[in-house]
């Protein structure tokens, strides 16, 4: 009989999976459409017209907003913004909280406990704060580069690039802790020993041996965080702290939605179509990373496929 | 005994935490007064910082700040001016708990149930339809909610106020929307855990002697699927306690979530100050309460022998 390598069964695993699948195939359509966008039509997310709060119709399918923009076009754009956040938000978290960890339950002792404690303040340190005094911190240094003369452009790349290592530095925790308790029952296993016996330096039993092993837990949570960022990033924007107008991103269109609730008219438009936007896309990443569990670890839910 | 040294261990957490605190909103650029009186004469302003101390190095500041909370004061608020953040904390905790127990008890009792309907009827279509709810409410943030459930029942339907926090009926689309994601949450860890422990030997060994099923589920079940769901409500109760800016923003409703974020964007130090320590203070009980019960509720938990 042929063997089946555990990445393969995995596979079969998530391929049995529709609900996953389909998640994948819709994200990876989604990302494509996302990218060449701007090729496919010569539309600008900020130009205005003199149709104020149309209605959604032929010419704009998702209406238009105060200023007379396409809204399809602002999701659009929003949507490049919301995704690359979490993505990127989502991979600072995985380094900061891998290394951490992963050290952490390495090293063990002392080094261990000090580490954690650490991680334990931050825990009931409630992250809105930290992301609030962070944010304005670098708005000051943005402020004073402008003031030296730098573009806008530069500036609005620099403050994404602030957004993302915010949100990463305040959602690797939960990384940590998983990344340390797994390395530190790793560690004491036979193989480990068996490699220290053999004269394997640290570093090389840390990267050969224990980090391939905690691959696929982090994956799975990696999964789980991309929404969580990008949820935590529209929350922000909401705030009016992240992303700064006339880029939006799906929460800041929300919340532009939101200050147009009026007894008089209503702009459901401006609201379910970034909502919907916002959802469909958690929806699917949340999917995704279900799958993904069930695929990797067969033991933590066993799911209609197995059985 | 154990108890003890968990809750002296306390003390100096709370302490760094303060601590920590302290330093951060000092560390961010601007001040307090930064906002009026733009064209204040250098002298106002050595004034109003000598007046609150501002002008005294932090660490002094900080020796200040602990004797103060010794006799329980936190010192007094640099943006609402004839209040103490006592004042303050005392006038928007009652809402804010009121809000947040309203939105745990919708929570728990939507997710619950829907959690263990979801488990008992696996890969039946009705599973699917729950599920995909769940998945959906997670999906769905409160300022998503929030709004959408104004717009169609208090603007379009007239059922509920639009805002304000009067009545019973104001409280019902701001529970609605702060425990909506919850609930989803919840009944997604009560689905796994009922899942993992309906697959384990003495749930088979209860069904062999002829426990009924729902004898089972809820006698014999529940009690060790519920622990994902307890763990997670000590941060959940401390999240939604606090968390709430969004939906006390949209409703208008004068809690402490509001002053949680604006004091920290207006640089009000001992607000903010305040505030943390409340906020560790309710989640650092939370999680004790919650490792208590889980040795109320799982008879395996024999770390602790008192």
């Amino acid at each position: 009989m042929e063997t089946v390598s555990p990445n393969r069964l995995a596979w079969q695993r998530f391929c049995q999976n529709r609900a996953a699948l389909g998640s994948g195939i819709y994200l990876s359509t989604l990302v494509l459409v996302l990218l060449v966008w701007p090729l496919l039509t010569a539309q600008a997310p900020d130009a205005t017209s003199d149709t104020q709060f149309a209605a959604p119709n032929g010419l704009h399918w998702f209406g238009t907003d105060v200023h007379g923009r396409d809204l399809l076009t602002r999701v659009v754009y929003g949507a490049r913004i919301s995704l690359l956040v979490g993505a990127v938000g989502a991979g600072v978290s995985l380094v900061i909280g891998v290394l951490w960890g992963a050290f952490a339950g390495y090293i063990g002792g002392r080094c261990d406990s000090v580490l954690m404690r650490i991680v334990d303040v931050l825990y009931a340190l409630p992250s809105i704060i930290f992301v609030i005094v962070l944010m304005t911190t670098l708005q000051g240094v943005f402020d004073r580069l402008k003031a030296a003369g730098w573009s806008g452009q530069g500036t609005a790349t620099l403050q994404l690039l602030a957004l993302f290592a915010g949100l990463g530095a305040v959602s690797w925790l939960t990384m940590a802790r998983i990344v340390r308790g797994q390395v530190l029952s790793l560690r004491t296993r036979p193989f480990i020993e068996a490699s220290r016996a053999l004269g394997a330096s640290h570093v090389r039993i840390l990267s050969r041996h224990i980090l391939p092993n905690v691959a696929g837990v982090v994956i799975v949570y990696l999964a789980l965080t991309v929404p969580a960022v990008v949820l935590y990033e529209s929350f922000l924007s909401y705030l009016g702290l992240g992303i700064q107008p006339p880029q939006a991103s799906l929460g800041s269109l929300i919340a532009e939605g939101a200050t147009q609730i009026n007894p008089i008219r209503v702009y459901w438009w401006m609201i379910l179509c970034p909502a919907g936007a916002l959802a469909t896309t958690l929806l699917a990443l949340n999917c995704l990373g279900d799958g993904l569990r069930d695929a990797l670890d067969p033991q933590a839910g066993p799911r209609r496929s197995a059985d | 005994m154990h108890l003890l040294r968990r809750l002296a261990l306390l003390v100096p957490l709370l302490l760094v935490i303060s601590l920590l605190a302290f330093v951060l909103v000092r560390l961010a650029p601007g001040g307090p007064f930064d906002r009026e009186r733009k064209p204040a004469s250098p002298e106002i302003e050595r004034a109003l910082l000598a007046r609150y101390h501002l002008d005294e190095p932090v660490w002094q500041q900080y020796l200040r700040f602990l004797s103060g909370l010794a006799c329980g004061d936190f010192g007094a608020s640099l943006k609402y001016r004839n209040h103490t953040v006592t004042d303050v904390i005392a006038q928007g905790l009652p809402v804010s708990l009121t809000l947040g127990a309203l939105a745990f008890s919708f929570a728990l009792g939507v997710g619950v149930p829907a959690g263990v309907f979801a488990a008992v009827r696996r890969g039946q279509r009705s599973e699917y339809a729950v599920s995909f709810l769940t998945l959906l409410a997670v999906c769905v943030p409160a300022f998503v909610v929030g709004p959408i459930l104004v717009m169609t029942f208090a603007v379009q339907g007239r059922l509920f106020p639009v805002a304000l926090w009067q009545g019973p009926l104001h409280a019902v689309l701001p529970t609605v929307s702060l425990g909506l994601y919850f609930a989803g949450k919840i009944a997604r860890l009560m689905r796994e855990g009922m899942i993992q422990t309906l697959a384990l030997p003495f749930i088979q060994t209860a069904r062999a002697k002829g426990v009924s099923e729902t004898a089972l589920l809820f006698r014999h079940a529940f009690r060790l699927a519920v622990l994902p769901v307890v763990s997670y409500s000590g941060p959940l109760l401390a999240d939604l306690l606090t968390g709430s800016f969004v939906v006390e923003n949209l409703f208008q409703i004068p809690g402490l979530g509001v002053f949680m974020v604006n004091s920290a964007l207006s640089r009000d130090y001992p607000m903010v100050v305040g505030l943390v320590l409340l906020y560790a203070v309710i989640l650092l009980v939370l999680n004790l309460l919650v490792d208590l019960s889980y040795r109320k509720l799982d008879p395996r938990v024999t770390a602790w022998k008192p």
